[in-house]
């Protein structure tokens, strides 16, 4: 009854095409913004902003970084958070060795060098495709957790391998309550979902979808593939260094390479997965989900007052973590993001179905 | 964006939860326990947790609390990753009346990525024997208390030691040493003072790192092999010095030539191996193996009631018997800290003054029933460690044997490191110095 | 035939990297022949680990990630109930363990996800991956555990008077050498000779197919997760009672995957020479490369064996994009 869009007629081709075009969207997304710009900071204590929502907004980067590769362009990538690492060490170095850069600046550059490297690990797409590619993608992963323990150069000469950043300050402000962490890190990620959301719908991700659906169709009807594969493996490498730079300087604060590690590669893909392969708004389902779910399982047995002993916990969370993948493989093949267009659809019939 | 609310609404609910119970606790002290039970590191994680815990179910049940106040703890299972340990730390920082007492973070990682919060949580990470060298220097790092010495003075202890069996340090000059090392901030950490040694003596230092979790080691002792170094130190964690063993077995590399870290020298590094790892020796950091009156008490006020978290029969452990001396530290702090600002529960803040004060001689650990468990520890604010002294100890094929030989580092080459090193970070992290002289005046 | 000149260079390029240390004398004889063989035994491991890939992947579809959870798993079960019982006795329940955790897999995950597309079977099994790491350590604890068969540790010296300082080798290596060739040896039999097997090789070619002729789809699935799981049985068994029994194990299975990919997903054979060619491949590149590249760009340590697999197999891949045994595709639109 409420989300209808009867009587809202598109006149101008300008309204065609806007990003949002049913008013009841537009208001829930402005909602949706004030209350992620205004009331969380007010809210939140500082566990729920240091543990929960900084992570899951910078892996909800991560996953659209990834979605635009795998969900819309089609080359599966098992390590992804190869190029999380270039970015956060480029930052590392370009924040450390030119220190009167501006720290958004930083930010752009590093995702730049991400993309750099993306494209350079993207080129064996070219000539292989799906599970090989996927397995192949992993050459990115051990190289740059090697390459990163070893050169001393990019940790600084640091005995331990280790690098900690220093705080962040940009046009006089400096971020370091957990309040302004997340802040800045939302604004980064709007602007960034923004650029993703017109960049999918511009030609360039219809390419990539193309590539997606049928990569030999597509280059017959003139879509060239080196060039959608490899756009597609830069921007997707660009969010993910951007990302990366995130995780070490607003996250973690140090770190060494195991930081970045397979498991997180894995991460990521599963947030695709469970949120949805090819839509922007199942990458931030899917990181919410992986980031909170292993938090909430780990204190369950807690808030029951069951006493065991944190490996049982531990074990426990990872059987029922396990398990409830393969549930929603199986129960939603298309992730979180086809029940909320379910769910939509549904309201928009609601309350007379027929 | 739905699951997002559903998000704040149940951590908002977590958290309604956690503080409610936070205000029904009223004379209680919060140990928070970082932990690991699973995972590649389990073998070593759960003893040494084992005894942690164990000492402070003791400290309660025997004398009612630390003054009167109870101890209360809560364990976080971190599986030795970087990011896991940093949740865990935020989850308990601010638990209990007065926060968290002070952290263990009990993986160098972890430690790098917790002393960067510490400057504006202001607790204390204690990290006996790990973490970073550099940060004995109290100045720079206000929260760190690496005590009871770091890998820089583990190293040097070992190149002293085998600088004795050479017959002095001057007969080093050509010899080869090798190093296999975890290849972690924890491994790499000793490899500045032993290149600083080996241009001191003109030893050759051949570096072998060991990719985490450490069970790939064949190309490693195929180099040890070829190149025939004089002695080979270990610096390994978990299944990691385990298999160094096996491959050292299997190439036939003589294990009275290798000599491990502290964490590289429990049982269960060895007995994997068994009998053919006899004549392997590591350094002890003060608590070897063995029961003492301690052990009796702990299983008279703990096990006997059928408390205890582990088995019986592995009190005593070599990781078991590190873990109560670690949670002892931390006790004896909050009781150093409980003379100056009284029998309460107390913050952080006055836990580390504790930590910066501690004087437990002789008679103190005779006391505390440590006696032959530990050696005295002294701090100041200035040195957060206290002095770094060890021995060593040889396995036998059924059990360590601890032989005589104490070495203490040389703090003429580590002081000038750890200065230097600490200024290093001062800069990068524009941290500004803490004036000693003032804050105690 | 012009398309071979990639496969002839790169080939070629690997073999004198093979021999080039020998050749500048930067190792002895007797050493290099050392390194080889220490390689060849890794490979053999790797094999093992990679035809349980392979297996399934060829009968399902599915690219199996748990394939190194079910490794560890199995060399849980043994080694716990080894404790209690013969060894021998430990193995066969073992397998029936894995014959049980094969059918829950194949009616529990597999059968509700048929005809999805490959990455999300690839999840499938990492959920799996995560389940069995969970149930293996609650059910067998995460200890180390020990699996004894019972051979000398010690090394034997043999060839002395060839080589200078002799070559060492391990009697357990042969051991696992002579398990494998003998696995291999019973599986191809089993493929070529019996009714299963042919049925098998018919669900590989076409399922629509193999189906169509009245070939029971699921439970040729089933007997392929079994065979996969009891092939990570031997794996279990051979690299527990090297390496000791615990956790590190599934993350070892890793080194698989580049022998996969070298081979070609579908290929027993690929396995087997995939995991021999990394397995030399990344000893000799550790052992002779590392230090020369360690001194040249003042490297923090060598430790190239973790990406040099990898990177072979890439290169592979770059001039024969389906592996070295894998079938080639043809795309039509």
């Amino acid at each position: 009854m409420l989300y209808r869009e009867n009587g809202q007629f598109k006149s101008t081709y300008a309204s065609d095409q806007q990003m949002l075009p049913i008013l009841q969207d537009r208001i829930f997304m402005a909602g949706l913004l004030l209350f992620a710009f205004v009331a969380v900071p007010m809210l939140a204590s500082d566990y729920l902003f240091l543990s929960l929502l900084i992570p899951f907004l910078i892996l909800a980067l991560a996953a659209i970084g990834l979605n635009l590769l795998v969900g819309y362009c089609g080359q599966i990538s098992i390590g992804h958070a190869a190029f999380m690492s270039v970015g956060a060490y480029a930052a590392y170095n370009l924040a450390l060795r030119v220190p009167q850069l501006n720290f958004l600046v930083v930010l752009v550059l590093a995702g730049l060098i991400a993309a750099a490297v993306g494209i350079l690990f993207g080129i064996p797409s070219l000539r292989i495709k799906g599970l090989y590619l996927a397995v192949a993608t992993l050459a990115a992963q051990f190289f740059t957790d090697w390459l990163f323990a070893r050169v001393k150069w990019f940790t600084n000469y640091s005995s331990s391998g280790s690098v900690s950043t220093a705080p962040i300050e940009m046009f006089g402000w400096k971020i370091d309550t957990p309040a302004e962490k997340y802040l800045f890190v939302l604004g980064v990620l709007v602007g960034l979902t923004l650029v993703a959301r017109n960049l999918v719908r511009s030609h360039i991700g219809r390419a990539w979808m193309a590539m997606r659906d049928m990569d030999v169709a597509a280059e017959v009807i003139g879509i060239r593939p080196v060039y959608a594969k490899l756009t597609a493996f830069a921007v997707s490498s660009f969010y993910v260094g951007v990302a990366g730079a995130l995780w070490g300087f607003i996250y973690l604060g140090a770190w060494e390479p195991l930081a970045f590690n397979l498991t997180l590669s894995l991460n990521l893909l599963f947030m695709i997965i469970i949120g949805g392969m090819g839509s922007l708004l199942g990458s931030y389902f899917g990181a919410a989900f992986i980031v909170a779910l292993p938090i909430l399982l780990d204190q369950v047995p807690n808030l029951l007052g069951v006493s065991m002993s944190t490996a049982t916990a531990s074990h426990l969370a990872s059987m029922i973590f396990g398990g409830l993948i393969v549930f929603f493989l199986i129960v939603e093949p298309h992730g979180l993001a086809r029940l909320w267009a379910v769910g939509k659809e549904k309201l928009r019939l609601w309350p007379f179905p027929h | 964006m739905k699951a997002k609310f559903a998000l704040l609404a149940v951590s908002a609910a977590v958290a309604t939860i956690v503080s409610a119970s936070a205000l029904a606790q009223a004379k209680e002290q919060f140990f928070p326990v970082l932990s690991y039970r699973t995972g590649a590191y389990a073998p070593n994680g759960i003893p040494f947790a084992n005894g942690y815990v164990d000492y402070l179910k003791l400290v309660n049940a025997r004398d009612g609390g630390i003054n009167g106040v109870k101890i209360t703890f809560e364990e976080c299972e971190t599986g030795y990753a970087t990011d896991k340990g940093v949740e865990c730390y935020e989850r308990l920082k601010g638990k209990g009346p007065t926060g968290a007492t002070a952290f263990h973070p009990l993986s160098t990682g972890i430690t790098f990525a917790v002393t960067d919060k510490s400057f504006n949580d202001h607790i204390p990470i204690i990290t006996g024997g790990y973490g970073r060298a550099d940060s004995v220097d109290g100045t720079v790092f206000g929260w760190n208390f690496p005590l009871g010495g770091t890998y820089w003075d583990a190293a040097d202890m070992l190149i002293q030691h085998i600088g004795k069996k050479e017959g002095g340090l001057a007969n080093l000059k050509g010899k080869k040493i090798a190093l296999v090392y975890h290849d972690s901030p924890y491994g790499k950490e000793p490899i500045a003072l032993l290149e600083l040694r080996a241009k001191m003596h003109g030893y050759e230092l051949l570096l072998l790192p060991v990719t985490h979790p450490g069970v790939e080691q064949k190309a490693t002792w195929l180099q040890i092999r070829q190149q025939r170094p004089d002695y080979v130190f270990l610096w390994g964690w978990g299944v990691m010095n385990s298999t160094a063993l096996k491959e050292a077995v299997a190439t036939g590399y003589p294990r009275e030539k290798m000599y491990g870290v502290w964490w590289s020298g429990a049982e269960p590094d060895v007995s994997p191996v068994g009998e053919s790892a006899k004549g392997y020796s590591s350094l002890v950091f003060q608590a070897p193996a063995g029961r003492g009156q301690v052990h009796k008490d702990m299983i008279k006020y703990v096990y006997d009631k059928g408390q205890g978290t582990g088995k019986k029969e592995e009190i005593g452990e070599v990781l078991y018997n590190r873990g109560m001396t670690a949670a002892l530290m931390t006790v004896e702090a909050v009781k150093r800290a409980q003379i100056k600002y009284g029998k309460k529960p107390l913050k952080g803040e006055e836990v580390r003054w504790g930590l910066e004060n501690l004087a437990i001689d002789k008679a103190a650990i005779k006391r505390l029933g440590f006696e032959g468990f530990m050696t005295p520890v002294s701090t100041t604010c200035v040195n957060h460690s206290g002095e770094a002294t060890g021995g060593i100890h040889t396995w036998d094929g059924k059990k360590w044997v601890v032989s005589k030989d104490h070495y203490e580092a040389d703090q003429q080459i580590i002081k000038p490191m750890i200065r230097a090193s600490a200024e290093k970070y001062a800069t990068e992290k524009k941290v500004t110095r803490r004036d000693c002289a003032k804050e105690a005046g | 035939m012009k398309k071979n000149w990639p496969v002839l260079l790169l080939g070629a390029v690997l073999l004198i990297g093979l021999v080039l240390p020998l050749v500048t004398g930067a190792a002895p004889g007797g050493f290099y022949v050392e390194v080889l063989l220490g390689g060849l035994m890794s490979g053999v491991l790797y094999s093992l680990v990679a035809i349980g890939f392979a297996l399934i992947f060829k009968a399902s579809g599915v690219f199996n990630f748990a394939q190194g959870s079910m490794v560890l798993f199995a060399a849980l079960a043994v080694a716990r109930m080894a404790e209690a019982m013969p060894l021998w006795l430990a193995i066969v329940l073992g397998t029936v363990i894995m014959i049980a955790l094969a059918w829950v897999i194949e009616r529990l995950v597999l059968r509700p996800l048929v005809n999805q597309e490959g990455v999300a079977l690839l999840m499938a099994t990492l959920g799996v991956t995560y389940f069995l790491d969970g149930f293996g350590q609650t059910l067998w604890g995460s200890d180390i555990y020990k699996i004894d068969l019972g051979i000398a540790k010690e090394p034997v010296m043999v060839l002395d008077k060839v080589f200078k300082g002799g070559i060492l080798v391990n009697k357990e290596d042969f051991v696992a050498a002579f398990v494998a060739a003998l696995l291999v040896a019973g599986l191809v039999l089993f493929f070529q000779k019996t009714a299963t097997g042919r049925a098998l090789r018919a669900v590989a070619d076409d399922h629509q197919a193999a189906q169509s002729i009245g070939i029971p789809l699921n439970r040729i699935w089933m007997i392929v997760w079994s065979v996969a799981g009891f092939v990570a049985l031997v794996a279990g068994v051979i690299w527990g009672s090297q390496l000791g029994v615990q956790f590190s194990l599934s993350q070892v299975a890793l080194k698989a995957l580049p022998v996969v990919i070298l081979g070609g997903f579908t290929s027993i054979a690929g396995a087997i020479f995939g995991g021999l060619i990394i397995g030399v491949g990344e000893k000799m590149a550790e052992v002779f490369l590392g230090p020369v590249l360690v001194k040249a760009f003042d490297l923090a340590g060598g430790g190239l064996e973790n990406w040099f697999a990898y990177v072979l197999a890439l290169l592979f891949l770059l001039v024969r994009p389906e592996g070295l045994f894998g079938e080639r595709n043809i795309d039509r639109v």
